[in-house]
């Protein structure tokens, strides 16, 4: 997971809440609560980032915190939110 | 990861609604009796088309996903598909709720080709007698009429919507059925003694034996049904619960604005009490949204009150604001329709006392019959 390229849906608007944000996908209507800032700033982050280990090294997250990143970040693409970036690294 | 549960960070409120009704107009061509909005005529004060505009230009700023539109028939206004693009075109997508009387072959067609907007045709009964005792003659067909328009022209995944009844939750299976033909999908909520239902409520609510046939059903099916969240009362039942926030959303990620532009709480409270503002005043919706009294108030700590020392209280919340106040329940008693039979003492210390009536009433007038003449 950690040496994969995901990024944003175009199709998900992310809104700022106080727990965090939330993602809405116009295309499935799907509503998601993004329940931590830092996952909103990886997730904001993950374009322009080769892999998602190079995301959360830029967005500052401790290591040991990896594996619940890489969860969370694998359950939003279940639900279309992310998608696979073009392998053009 | 989160320190504390989602939900009651949802209990605080969110910067805008997740989930806001938009009720469009009071004006219907029905008169169901269980009419949550007890519409039926158009209010002269209704927001133009213009204000409404406007409206929907705050709500793409405060990056409202989506909207519920309903009424009355919204499909009555003339600007309905003129307000339905302006929503859509400022990335605010659309689901209504329509009776079908105004989906011919055309307007099918056009909404066909419409993006990010679902639609949610309302029916009671999968037959006409059982749907048109709630929904009035003729009912069931211009419903099913709807439906064909909308599958001819290729809409595709349409909802059909239910209010769960004493009388049409044997249906619920045949329902579902119905949907499955259409290539629709059932959605089925929770009949309020709000609006109209407030006459007929103690006539068509579900019995205690059928609300634990409404849970079971609703188990087996939480992948293909639809409820709007709106049984969690129901969660006191058994140790699953159903598929939802499991939460009263109302001023905190739910909120209704009214054809006069007034915001409630939620779309079964059009009452006073329950009134925070309206989007006609200074500062709009977003003032009454994020400052209002009543909002903030919803936002605090609420007491379970009556329901305190009872083991359910965290599985079913206390259940509806709604379904107690219009029952003339204090709002920290338990649900007139608590599963664990605290509802039927509670209505029966509440039948002393005077139960609110709905703010307004838009219900068309009765005939009566007149004698001309000299007596």
């Amino acid at each position: 997971m950690l040496d994969r390229t995901l990024s944003l849906n175009p199709q998900v608007a992310l809104r700022p809440e106080p727990f965090g944000a939330l993602a809405y996908h116009y295309g499935n209507r799907k509503l998601i609560f993004l329940k931590h800032p830092d996952v909103v700033r990886v997730v904001e982050a993950l374009d322009g980032q080769a892999t998602i280990a190079a995301t959360l090294t830029a967005c500052d997250i401790d290591e040991p915190r990896w594996p619940s990143f890489a969860s969370a970040l694998a359950a939003l693409e279940a639900s279309e939110m992310l998608h696979e970036h073009d392998a053009t690294r | 990861m989160s320190t504390t549960p989602l939900v009651d960070q949802l209990k605080g409120g969110l910067d805008a609604p997740i989930c806001l009704t938009w009720e469009l107009t009071y004006a219907c061509n029905l008169e169901c009796v269980h009419c949550l909005s007890s519409s039926g005529r158009r209010d002269p004060r209704e927001l133009s088309t213009a204000e409404a505009k406007a409206v929907l230009d705050e709500l793409r700023d405060l990056q409202v996903f989506y909207i519920n539109i309903g009424g009355g028939e919204p499909m009555i206004r003339r600007d309905f598909f003129e307000l339905v693009e302006h929503s859509i075109d400022n990335g605010i997508g659309v689901k209504f709720s329509t009776n079908g009387a105004f989906i011919d072959a055309e307007k099918a067609r056009r909404l066909t080709a419409m993006d990010y907007l679902d639609i949610q045709i309302s029916l009671d009964g999968t037959d006409a007698v059982t749907n048109d005792a709630v929904r009035g003659d003729g009912s069931y067909d211009t419903a099913i009429r709807a439906m064909e328009h909308l599958r001819d022209a290729g809409f595709g995944e349409f909802k059909i919507s239910v209010v769960v009844t004493r009388h049409n939750v044997d249906q619920l299976d045949e329902f579902k059925a119905l949907a499955d033909s259409f290539g629709a999908q059932l959605r089925i909520t929770r009949l309020r003694p709000s609006g109209r239902g407030a006459d007929s409520w103690h006539d068509l609510h579900p019995t205690a034996a059928q609300q634990v046939q409404i849970y079971h059903w609703l188990l087996a099916h939480v992948d293909d049904v639809l409820t709007g969240d709106s049984f969690f009362h129901l969660n006191a039942l058994g140790e699953e619960p159903l598929p939802g926030l499991n939460m009263c959303g109302a001023g905190r990620v739910v909120c209704l604005i009214d054809p006069i532009g007034d915001v409630y709480a939620c779309p079964f409270v059009i009452h006073d009490e329950f009134k925070a503002g309206s989007v006609r005043d200074a500062g709009g919706f977003a003032q009454v949204w994020k400052q209002s009294e009543l909002f903030t108030e919803l936002r605090e700590p609420q007491s379970a009150g009556a329901c305190a020392s009872c083991g359910s209280y965290d599985a079913c919340q206390g259940g509806c604001m709604a379904a107690k106040f219009f029952t003339g329940i204090p709002l920290d008693g338990p649900d007139p329709e608590c599963v664990s039979g605290h509802g039927e003492a509670a209505l029966l210390a509440a039948s002393a006392v005077t139960v609110p009536k709905p703010a307004m009433d838009h219900s068309k007038p009765r005939r009566v019959p007149v004698t001309i003449g000299r007596r």
